[in-house]
């Protein structure tokens, strides 16, 4: 490292000094992420609110008479929509994709950084937009976060007036950030690593966000279009999607239009959309998994082959969301054989993570507790799937709180669990301290044993008959009463569950002023973002001298290593030229980390 | 920086074919696409994006195409101009057609002459193209107004299905937005490259950029052109 090189490096990095442009108007992957994040958090609170609010009228109907049927729906609604778009993906993409890829792909940014931060202002545009529907007349539309048309654009829905529309310019709005970021996203990992980082030796993580992001920029397309064309039928009046319609006597001045296109439209979009927060969660479960175990992760290269492969896969399953919607019935076999293809991608991935940590050094980190609950999450939501997947089986139950626990669990509370684990895992490299262990046990035992409490016995409502999207069941006769006590017990779990979460943001604030000081790599991981020469990372993240890679980050307890773990910058060791001079010692290229040898002869 | 294929670890085999070589490029470290710019590459993935776009628009006016129980109007007569007394039917589109495909052919030579280091001509010829498109816009205007008067609104239409407004106004329209900013884009990176500004790095990778977004813009008006005025 030469002066010249170090006068380019300062010339060349041009970091901000002024408190505006270091943590505002930033161009720095690492700021913007953390902007990303707490607005999702932010706008997620929101969705938990809702939720309670939801969970107060279904437990002690009538009590709060502020909640009547149509706030019900614009609460179900919102919540819905603002946990799957504004929360979960821009919080795995936005949030740490824009943290973890820089870092563990070797670069010192994204390779348009400025690009990226208008990513992240047209995001807090659309979060604003979406707030926006709250305070219009008739407040925020109550169709449902599905918004079918003929009934998401006609009087009598909620949120007729303006709701709609803030909804749907808002998805467009997000749409457009979402696009910026993914573009760089994947446009870094491809383009921009460090020496020595091949595709294969990418940390999962890398790979998870990858494969969900090149699925963004191919699913959002589809809720793009349709979100324009249903705001074209809702403001002018065209007939996309609306048919010949009587309303009230008078028939409407629509006609013609396919109400099952945008079915078709939005679950083209909406499936993958499943995936686009469920594979990040598995990229990142996999090396919190790894890390903690001490141990490697068994079968990488089927690991990324299974992310491609359900990548790919979840474009052709979109219409087992439509088994009941009155499509060609020859259309059902066909996707409930896709959706039942996808789970042998899902299922090796499963086995993997349990057989990573078969014999391995567990160390029971909050991290790690959070990832192991999402395995067992995961597999619970998973097994459902197959139930509803299958359409005579799906027939009954659809539109049953059997679909509300399925899915909570598979997509709500599994990446949720996942988000939680990462930021205990990463919250020492961000801000420098350790969160609290004590308050992250507790949120962990109540969030993880709480989620149980609230959506197991929902299966036992679905198979009861209890339809979804209903403000109260009173009145119903085949819906017994026990029903009601059911509802009440979910609803005590669900006040529980939301109060450890705000436990968990007081902890995230608490630690940042009194955590413990973390020190650079406080699990000893391997993965580049951990071997920073700062912590936090500073702008260019790597000083003057760029890594370079030698190794997978999976490196763990590597018999003959002198610690059980071995950096990705670490370079070639004495012992490993050894071995490798000497194959009949035993096997190096496929790495497995399982080759101890006084465990292997009984 | 310069862009080599150190590795340090690994040993590159000396690629063979086509096929090994992509392999090999994929193994390999820093770049999957090996001396492919940023831009050049992110352009790449943003287009893709983009003809699930178009695609989708698409799907969608041919589904409603089919499920509107009213006939569909008969392009030939929509889209005839009557010239000194005789009806031509499609006479305008085809000048259109002519003329994107026509822009098409001075983009390549602007990427042509920019790799050629004549920055001089490049730099027309991309003016050249960005004009072609402007006349292709204002075509375009010609072509809704004169819809227009005659009565045709994205609701509804005398010729018969309310959809056959709806989707071409919207499918006319995004293709003509993503031509005008076309046309800007165009004009700005001339101008710099007229100004000399990319010679200091005597890289003229971006007209080849800006070349690709054109010609998908052209592309998609040829499905656009096949399905709404030959169907
Ligand atoms: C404490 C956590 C949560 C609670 C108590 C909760 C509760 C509820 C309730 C009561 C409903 C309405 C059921 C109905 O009336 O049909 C609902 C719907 C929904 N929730 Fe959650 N939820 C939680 C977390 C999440 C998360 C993390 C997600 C992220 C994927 C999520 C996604 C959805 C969706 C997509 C709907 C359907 C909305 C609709 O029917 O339009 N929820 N939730
Ligand atoms: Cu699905």
């Amino acid at each position: 490292m030469t002066d010249e090189t170090a006068k380019d490096y300062d010339a060349e990095m041009h970091e901000p000094t002024h408190f505006f442009t270091k943590y505002i108007w930033s161009q720095d992957h690492k700021v913007i992420a953390v902007q990303y994040s707490i607005t999702a958090m932010a706008i997620g609170l929101v969705a938990l609110v809702l939720s309670w609010l939801m969970r107060l009228q279904l437990g002690f109907p009538g009590v709060f008479d502020f909640i009547d049927q149509e706030a019900y729906y614009q609460y179900v609604t919102m919540h819905g929509m603002i946990m799957v778009i504004y929360l979960l993906t821009a919080f795995f993409l936005g949030g740490f994709g824009n943290y973890l890829i820089p870092l563990m792909v070797g670069a010192r940014d994204m390779v348009f950084p400025y690009l990226n931060m208008l990513s992240y202002w047209v995001y807090l545009l659309a979060v604003l937009v979406l707030v926006a529907s709250f305070f219009v007349t008739g407040g925020p539309t109550g169709a449902g976060w599905t918004l079918y048309p003929p009934q998401s654009i006609l009087p009598g829905t909620p949120g007729y007036d303006g709701g709609i529309i803030l909804m749907l310019v808002s998805l467009i709005i997000f749409i457009v950030a979402f696009t910026m970021g993914g573009l760089n996203y994947v446009t870094t990992i491809l383009q921009a690593r460090a020496r020595g980082m091949t595709l294969m030796r990418m940390p999962l993580s890398v790979w998870g966000i990858f494969v969900a992001t090149f699925m963004g920029l191919l699913a959002f397309p589809a809720l793009f279009v349709s979100g324009v064309m249903l705001l074209l039928d809702r403001v002018i009046g065209t007939s996309f999607f609306m048919p010949e319609i009587v309303s009230l006597g008078e028939p409407l001045a629509y006609g013609g239009g396919s109400p099952l296109l945008f079915q078709h439209l939005f679950w083209f979009f909406g499936h993958p959309e499943v995936y686009i927060v469920a594979l990040p969660a598995f990229g990142i479960v996999s090396d919190l998994l790894s890390v903690h175990a001490r141990k490697a992760i068994f079968g990488y290269r089927m690991m990324v082959w299974a992310l491609l492969a359900i990548g790919v896969l979840s474009f052709i399953v979109w219409a087992h969301h439509m088994y009941v919607s009155g499509m060609d019935p020859a259309f059902g076999y066909f996707f409930a054989v896709t959706t039942l293809i996808i789970a042998v991608p899902t299922a090796i991935k499963v086995y993997n993570w349990t057989l990573t940590l078969w014999k391995a050094d567990i160390h029971l980190t909050i991290p790690m507790m959070f990832a192991i609950a999402f395995i067992l999450t995961f597999v619970f939501g998973g097994l459902t799937g197959l139930f509803l997947g299958n359409v005579v089986v799906d027939v009954p139950l659809s539109d049953t709180y059997f679909v509300v626990a399925h899915f909570h669990m598979v997509m709500g509370v599994a990446p949720i669990l996942v988000v939680f684990g990462a930021i205990y895992h990463w919250y020492p490299k961000i801000t420098g301290r350790m969160l609290h262990e004590g308050m992250g046990k507790v949120h962990f035992w109540v969030t993880f044993l709480g989620t149980y409490a609230i959506y197991f016995p929902m299966h036992y409502l679905g198979f009861v008959g209890v339809p979804r999207r209903y403000y109260d069941y009173e009145d119903i006769e085949f819906i017994p009463d026990s029903v009601a006590d059911l509802n009440m017990a979910i609803t005590i779990a669900a006040l529980v569950v939301g109060a450890a979460q705000l436990m968990f943001i007081y902890n995230l604030v608490w630690s940042l002023i009194w955590g413990k000081k973390a020190d650079s790599n406080p699990w000893k991981a391997n993965s580049l973002e951990w071997q920073t020469p700062d912590t936090p990372p500073k702008h260019g993240n790597w000083g003057v001298e760029m890594p370079t890679v030698y190794r997978w980050a999976y490196d763990f307890s590597v018999p003959g290593a002198a610690e059980d773990y071995m950096p990705q910058n670490m370079p070639p060791q004495p012992f490993e030229a050894h071995r490798a001079a000497h194959p009949e010692e035993g096997p190096e290229e496929d790495k497995p980390g399982e080759d101890k040898p006084e465990e292997g002869g009984t | 920086m310069a862009r080599n294929n150190h590795t340090p670890s690994e040993k590159t085999p000396a690629p063979i074919g086509r096929h090994e070589e992509l392999l090999t490029d994929w193994a390999s470290d820093r770049e999957a696409f090996k001396n492919v710019s940023w831009g050049k590459s992110m352009m790449w993935i943003f287009l893709l994006s983009d003809t699930f776009i178009f695609g989708t628009f698409l799907t969608g006016y041919m589904t409603v195409r089919m499920t509107t129980t009213v006939p569909w109007p008969n392009p030939s007569e929509v889209f005839a101009l009557t010239i000194g007394g005789v009806e031509l039917p499609l006479v305008l589109i085809a000048i259109m057609t002519f003329i994107l495909i026509s822009s098409s052919g001075t983009m390549a030579m602007a990427v042509n002459m920019g790799y050629r280091g004549d920055r001089k001509k490049a730099g027309i010829l991309m003016l050249v193209t960005a004009l072609f498109g402007l006349s292709f816009v204002s075509m375009q205007a010609f072509e809704w107004t004169k819809l227009i008067h005659e009565g045709v609104r994205p609701w509804e239409n005398p010729f018969g299905a309310h959809q056959f407004g709806a989707t071409f106004f919207m499918i006319t329209g995004f293709h003509g937005l993503h031509v005008s900013v076309g046309v800007i884009y165009l004009t700005v990176v001339a101008i710099k490259v007229l100004k000399g500004d990319y010679e200091r790095r005597g890289d003229y990778q971006i007209v080849e950029i800006t070349g690709l977004y054109w010609h998908f813009v052209d592309l998609v008006w040829v499905f656009i052109f096949a399905f709404f005025y030959l169907w």
